[in-house]
């Protein structure tokens, strides 16, 4: 029966969709349409969340009379995984993907912001979206799907994703992918409307906002996943399928950056609409890579061809017809207002190139295995490559940044801005020359790496201090300051973690210590241990110093016999400064095993630095909500310049 | 041309002529950094350069594992026509089995043996690496449905 009520639920939103996409674009010709959009759009999001509740009901319940259930659960499976593995498979993570997008639209319809004509035009281009995304469920992965006769057993969930980290990765993920979609519904808006001013990068912003913040935490989220759960102690693989949640991100990143200029001068409007179309077509990129199987990962759920070509359909539809609505209507707008060399917008300006050179670089490292791969080349592109390039692009970025903060609107002082980064200055120096004195090994780049994130945390304390000496606490005002410190932690922890790394790889029979670091560890045997739905061969080693016995840490490895896969289950245990992270191997006969050990100094500070780059993004969006629902409050576009 | 058409017509060339470099740079650096596949077959045929890094996947030879000192193990790949030995010191993937495919990167040594710096985990038994497919497909020895 449930299976049915979601059936049908989702029918009714893909009418719904229809009549919004409708209705939103003909708002355009008449304002009154607006109401009907956004009634269709408050009433898609209430069945999309019945067609939701009903899947997540079915995987709970074991229904394995729908296929989606039968195929991906199991009646033994902890009650958690069975709400998780709703969209741990590809027909559940779509309608994950669209109940998120109903989310937004939702709340495009409900905010109104930008006036009645850009909100219903957006409206209009998101339910096409819908449109597109519903008919793909429907036709190609319907997750309501039955199986006749029924099973009495599922097939299970793939170990991997049996970890809490499903919870929260793919939701906040797709919350990010998914929100540059109601930028991108702004962006088309305003191509539509033609009104191309502030007002409708200040209508998308706090989209744009969310959009970024999830994104952030989707993306360090994962790869904190990925740090514990594969055993490989590294936290960036540069792996397609996390090149596809990067690029994204350094787009947005730049969008964000790149319409505070729009908003608060009029400068950039077109490179903005630009940013905010290529955001979300790198989304749609993201999720064809991702769901379609051209890249064989944990994430490749799909292996039906047509699946592959009506997401790619969707895409090209999608990103030439907003390409081509651009080149349209971009001309015809209004320049932007100019500035002078010196100013906060050269320095955002600087921002965006470097931002957009990192994501030609991530892009071309990308596809070019695919792209070969069609003519029967079969290739891979090695992290080294990647990391040649990103990483001088982002230092050099970070040299730059603090500028960006000092700087007037249209023409700012650079002498100035440079006096009062002089502490800054400082701060780098002594960074840079204790890690030349105190770590070893002793590196140059470690030394510069240290410098760099000294320089722009210290900027970030300048400007606290320039807040507090003038009492301005305005929490909006905390955003640059948090999310560029945070960016300086990152880089800490990345270094710390890639320049001073020590690992080990023993086999120990029980009794047999092995040294990693400053650490000696005593293999103590493997017994088995059974799980709810797995059989472990549990580790117990203990942390020695001095003979003495000071921690103690057990890796599993486990066994999923319903699916027939085993996973690694590493031990990590950290100061907060410095991670020590053992993985249990294979084994090798007579009770010996496989260890390997990393001492991870440093990493961290890359997700805490995430963090409060996130914190920075939630700040941001603080000022912008507080201003939408108490009237007194202006958004921070009528403040002063220095307000971000 | 107005004086704004020439300021534009330069920075649309100086932005080409930036464009084009920065894609000649990726290129050039693209070419040092990617790992091609090779079968067995193509090993023997292509004379690969000792250093040079790749990655090579076949079968894992029945009854050609030896486990040496340490976590030190050698085995054989094959894709039924040629056969690689492999050396290794490492964490195996849990379905490391003989008779199994696998996927190891590394480089040739100057003796004719492949030095695995990775053997690359899987993890499904039911999956098989396609490029393996691939390989055992070109060699004659990949039977559908299997």
């Amino acid at each position: 029966m449930t299976g049915e009520i979601g059936q049908l639920a989702l029918c009714l939103a893909l009418a719904l969709a229809c009549v919004q996409a409708a209705a939103g674009l003909w708002g355009l010709k008449d304002e009154r349409a607006a109401g009907v959009a956004s009634g269709a759009a408050l009433g898609m999001f209430v069945f999309v969340a019945l067609s939701f509740g009903a899947l997540v009901v079915g995987f709970v319940t074991s229904d394995f009379s729908i296929a989606d259930v039968a195929n991906n659960s199991h009646t033994l499976k902890p009650l958690i995984y069975k709400i998780t593995g709703v969209w741990g498979n590809h027909e559940g993570s779509m309608l994950l993907w669209v109940l998120v997008l109903s989310v937004y639209g939702a709340g495009i319809a409900f905010l109104k912001r930008g006036g009645l004509r850009l909100t219903s035009a957006a409206l209009g281009v998101q339910g096409l979206l819908a449109v597109a995304f519903i008919l793909f469920i429907l036709l190609t992965s319907n997750p309501f799907a039955r199986l006749d006769p029924m099973p009495f057993e599922g097939l299970g969930l793939n170990p991997l994703l049996q970890d809490p980290g499903l919870a929260f990765h793919p939701p906040t993920l797709y919350t990010g992918y998914v929100g540059l979609s109601a930028t991108f519904a702004y962006a088309a808006a305003a191509l539509l409307t033609g009104d191309v001013d502030r007002a409708w990068a200040r209508a998308a912003r706090p989209f744009m906002l969310i959009a970024w913040i999830a994104l952030t935490l989707g993306i360090a989220g994962g790869s904190w996943w990925a740090y514990y759960d594969l055993g490989w102690g590294g936290f960036w693989f540069w792996d397609p399928v996390e090149n596809a949640s990067l690029m994204p991100w350094l787009v947005a990143t730049a969008l964000l950056h790149s319409a505070l200029a729009t908003e608060r001068t009029g400068a950039f409007r077109t490179w903005t609409l630009l940013l905010s179309i290529m955001a979300f077509s790198l989304s749609l990129i993201g999720t064809f890579l991702v769901r379609s199987g051209v890249i064989t990962s944990v994430h490749a759920f799909a292996s039906d061809p047509k699946r592959g070509v009506f997401i790619l359909l969707i895409l090209s539809v999608a990103i030439l017809g907003a390409l081509a609505l651009f080149a349209w209507r971009a001309p015809k707008l209004e320049s932007g207002t100019a500035f002078e060399p010196t100013s906060r917008e050269t320095t955002l300006l600087v921002n965006n190139i470097f931002l957009v050179t990192a994501l030609g670089v991530v892009f071309v490292g990308t596809i070019y295995p695919i792209i070969l791969s069609a003519f029967g080349t079969r290739l891979s592109v090695g992290a080294p490559y990647f990391q040649l390039f990103f990483a001088p692009i982002f230092i050099a970025l970070m040299i730059v940044l603090p500028f960006g903060p000092r700087l007037a609107w249209r023409r700012g002082d650079l002498l100035a801005a440079f006096r009062t980064l002089l502490p800054a200055l400082g701060v780098a120096a002594v960074a840079g020359v204790i890690v030349l004195a105190a770590a070893s090994p002793r590196t140059l780049v470690g030394a510069g790496a240290f410098a760099v994130a000294g320089w722009v945390i210290g900027a970030s304390a300048v400007d606290l201090v320039a807040r507090v000496r003038a009492r301005t606490f305005a929490i909006a005002g905390f955003a640059a300051v948090l999310a560029h410190a945070g960016l300086g932690i990152t880089l800490m922890g990345v270094a710390g973690t890639n320049l001073w790394r020590s690992e080990a790889l023993e086999v120990l029979a029980p009794g047999e210590t092995m040294t990693v670091g400053r650490y000696t560890l005593r293999f103590d045997g493997v017994k088995g241990v059974a799980g709810p739905n797995y059989q472990a061969a549990h580790a117990d080693i203990d942390i020695l110093k001095d003979g003495a016995v000071t921690g103690h840490l057990a890796p599993e490895r486990r066994m999923y016999p319903a699916e027939g896969q085993e996973t690694v289950q590493t031990a990590i245990r950290t100061t907060g400064l410095e991670d020590l992270y053992v993985a249990l191997g294979d084994d090798r006969g007579q009770g010996r095993w496989t260890l390997r050990a990393y001492v991870n100094p440093l990493a961290p500070l890359i997700w805490l630095g995430a963090g409060v780059m996130a914190l920075g993004g939630l700040a941001s969006l603080w000022g912008r909500v507080r201003a939408m629902f108490f009237a007194q409050d202006k958004e921070p576009a009528a403040l002063a310049p220095e307000a971000v | 041309m107005t004086p704004k058409k020439r300021r534009r017509l330069a920075f649309a060339i100086s932005l080409l002529v930036a464009g084009a470099g920065a894609a000649a740079l990726v290129v050039y650096a693209l070419q040092d950094n990617v790992l091609y596949f090779y079968s067995p077959s193509d090993v023997a045929a292509k004379h690969i350069a000792p250093g040079v890094a790749f990655r090579i996947g076949g079968l894992v030879e029945k009854n050609s594992v030896r486990h040496g000192k340490g976590a030190a193990i050698s085995f054989m790949v094959t894709d039924g026509r040629t056969r690689v030995p492999v050396a290794y010191a490492g964490v195996l993937p849990a379905l490391f089995r003989e008779g199994q495919g696998v996927v190891a990167m590394g480089a040739m040594d100057g003796a004719g043996t492949f030095d695995a710096s990775e053997i690359l985990a899987k993890h499904d038994e039911r999956y098989m690496p396609p490029e393996v497919v691939d390989a055992l497909k070109r060699s004659g020895r990949w039977k559908e449905g299997k």
